[in-house]
């Protein structure tokens, strides 16, 4: 059979029947669990008294609340070391592995699924965490769920999932210099607006997509839910090949990789599949991006002016005109020169090696302003190891950043990682909803991460093709 | 209907009550429930906390409908346009119903959250923008009047006025057929779940292989 996409294919070898609500039974091939919505869903189960039915097929870690200072335990805060003990008495007694900040291996879910080879193509991966689109960068069919659906998964190793659409995403062209994966998400979330997603998966396709690594992959199908979509995949080649080869899973088991990469190849798109829709969009013609608002879809070119409301369509002016009002931006000017009290190198989004030596390559030799706190929060204890490796840590430290332990950090403040008052966030994040990074009046504004490295550096949003340029 | 362990799921065809407007489009869950409500290992008491930023600054109240005596008692709640978009968090639509909420009418609704509703039995409605608006108005006029939401019927009433409504079609088979459980849906196919997982090459379920 042809003419099928590869979500067609995924949720067609994951489906154990048709439930009567017209809703697929799919089995789970990879859950994730961290210490925020699994609790209470473990709680859920126990009041049924179900067991945990795969717990091989789970894999914890801890990163909402993990501090990134100190974490010796006890945890400072204690309601973090009360969610801490839970989640380890409930991997502990369901026999789950757990990436725990002992084990070298902790860090966020959507950094350490990849990194140690637990998400793979052609499998569905399912977390309590709206993220884990992410996972879609493998050709994997990855949705964030609710807690309800965690004991489903838990309980049964299954999802209740409704069909989804399908739309195919195009990024023609060769992407300009300064200009990164997380510049593409954001213009698409831009031109589709932040639901237009929904009810689709997103497919990622065009050379702009297969020329980037992994991680860029990764940064455009996390924030796959920003624009709506509950899920959003690359299809799978010789790049995600490569990476998966140099993971635990496959390390040591070449024989397992060749005996996995014929179904790994079969799920792809074929090449005369249907969509339901078809978007193209021209990535040479793309400028890193910056948002100006409170939601990911109010997002702009650098040299591009701050839209008016008025010229907006009707739905988005409200919210626009509320924005600009939280952000203190005026329409007609472009971002440039929008002072910024804080930088944030960090989340599920943007904080990967490649990402962290990006930034590196811009705060190298240069130093951050002084009215400006830089923070760098690897995502994860491998990255931050890889990181110290390779030399990238003593920059950041050289240049004035604070480089801090892994977790999701200022992302969501959910440690004590927050902005305060009316402070201005230049983020690498994935956020910029109002009160999201733990001050209901601080300002988000969301860049790549060679833009925050130079905002960070010159105090304001700043175009980092030009801070290169004063340099040479 | 039960299975071992599972518990009596009660159908909803109707959800009939005062009602209560939150207006704006994009309202995500972080301004429904912010994070740091989320520090604990239970939902419980997170009633109190929903919109909690819109509703206070520091100590003060400040104006929103949550805060309104007229609204106090509502149950359907009726918003804009991509109501529950960003963080799948269960505590936004579980502060909702823990405030007492048990239906919310929109114009949109993000998916995640749509679907976390439903597994509180909560249903999530949508009318057109022009409908919601003129609802949201009869509401701010008729506080203490009753809104009528036919999950069967996919209907929204007030007074003599029904507005035509929509539901997700496994929505309504789920909240009307008592269906909505899925852990207890999903467990009656154990055996088929079985054999669907030693289908999949990367599975081995003997060697409880990764």
């Amino acid at each position: 059979m042809s003419e099928r996409t590869l979500y067609d294919k995924v949720r067609e070898r994951h489906t154990v029947r048709e439930l009567p609500t017209g809703q697929d039974q799919l089995f789970v091939g990879l859950h994730l669990i961290h210490e925020v919505t699994s609790p209470q869903a473990f709680g859920m189960l126990d009041e049924r008294g179900f067991e945990v039915a795969h717990p091989e097929r789970t894999h914890a870690t801890v990163d909402h609340i993990v501090p990134t200072a100190n974490q010796s335990r006890p945890f400072e805060d204690e309601q973090a070391e009360t969610m801490m003990a839970a989640l380890e008495a409930n991997v502990e007694r369901a026999g789950i592995e757990f990436s725990s900040p002992d084990s070298g291996d902790q860090g966020i879910v959507h950094v350490i699924g990849p990194e140690q080879g637990l998400t793979q193509p052609g499998m569905t991966v399912v977390c309590g965490d709206s993220h884990t689109s992410t996972h879609g960068a493998f050709g994997a069919l990855a949705f964030g769920i609710g807690t309800s659906q965690i004991r489903d998964v838990l309980a049964t190793g299954c999802v209740a999932m409704s069909r989804q659409q399908v739309r195919q995403i195009s990024v023609t062209g060769e992407l300009g210099p300064g200009v990164t994966a997380k510049d593409v998400i954001l213009a698409i979330i831009r031109e589709l607006g932040t639901d237009g997603g929904v009810g689709y998966v997103y497919e990622y396709a065009g050379e702009a997509i297969e020329s980037l690594g992994m991680e860029g992959r990764m940064s455009i199908c996390n924030m796959s839910i920003e624009g709506g979509a509950r899920a959003g995949y690359v299809n799978p080649d010789e790049t995600t090949f490569e990476w998966l080869r140099e993971t635990d899973a496959f390390r040591d088991d070449p024989e397992r990789f060749e005996r996995l990469k014929p179904y790994w190849e079969s799920v792809r798109s074929d090449p005369d599949a249907s969509y339901d829709d078809v978007v193209e969009i021209d990535g040479s013609a793309l400028e890193p991006m910056v948002t100006w608002g409170t939601t990911p879809g109010q997002g702009v070119g650098i040299t591009e002016p701050v839209p008016d409301p008025e010229s907006l369509p009707e739905g988005r002016r409200v919210v626009a005109e509320q924005a600009q009002q939280h952000m203190r931006v005026t329409p007609g000017e472009t971002m440039a020169g929008y002072e910024i009290d804080v930088a944030f190198l960090g989340s599920c989004t943007n904080a990967r090696l490649v990402d962290l030596r990006a930034a590196a390559a811009v705060l190298e030799g240069r130093t951050v302003h002084p009215d400006v706190r830089g923070l760098a929060v690897p995502g994860s204890q491998r990255v931050k190891a890889a990181a110290e490796r390779a030399g990238l840590a003593d920059v950041f430290e050289e240049a004035g950043f604070e480089w801090r332990g892994a977790g999701c950090s200022m992302c969501l403040g959910m440690n004590e990682d927050q902005l305060v008052g009316d402070e201005a966030c230049a983020s690498s994040s994935n956020r910029n909803f109002v009160g999201r990074q733990g001050s209901h009046d601080g300002r988000t504004v969301l860049m790549s991460p060679p833009m925050v490295a130079a905002a960070a550096v010159t105090g304001h949003v700043t175009d980092v093709r030009e801070l290169a340029e004063v340099s040479q | 209907m039960t299975d071992e362990g599972g518990p009596d799921v009660p159908t909803v065809e109707q959800v009939n009550g005062t009602a209560v407007p939150v207006r704006g489009n994009e309202i995500d869950t972080d301004q429904i429930i912010p994070a740091r409500f989320l520090k604990a290992v239970s939902f419980e008491g997170l009633g109190q906390f929903a919109f909690f930023d819109q509703r206070f600054d520091g100590e003060t109240p400040l104006e929103h409908p949550f805060n309104d005596e007229r609204f106090a008692g509502a149950s359907v709640l009726v918003v804009n346009a991509n109501f529950g978009c960003g963080s799948s968090r269960e505590h936004a639509p579980q502060a909702l119903k823990r405030w007492g909420i048990d239906a919310i009418v929109g114009e949109s609704f993000a998916e995640i959250f749509a679907g976390n509703c439903l597994g509180l039995g909560v249903p999530t409605v949508t009318l057109s923008h022009e409908d919601v608006t003129a609802l949201q108005e009869w509401v701010e006029e008729h506080p203490d009047d009753e809104v009528r939401v036919d999950i069967v019927t996919e209907t929204v009433s007030v007074g003599d006025t029904a507005f035509e409504a929509n539901v997700d079609d496994a929505q309504r088979e789920a909240l009307v057929e008592g269906l909505w459980d899925t852990t207890t849906l999903m467990r009656a196919n154990q055996e088929t779940v079985r054999e669907t997982a030693e289908s999949l090459p990367y599975v081995n379920l003997d060697a409880r292989e990764r």
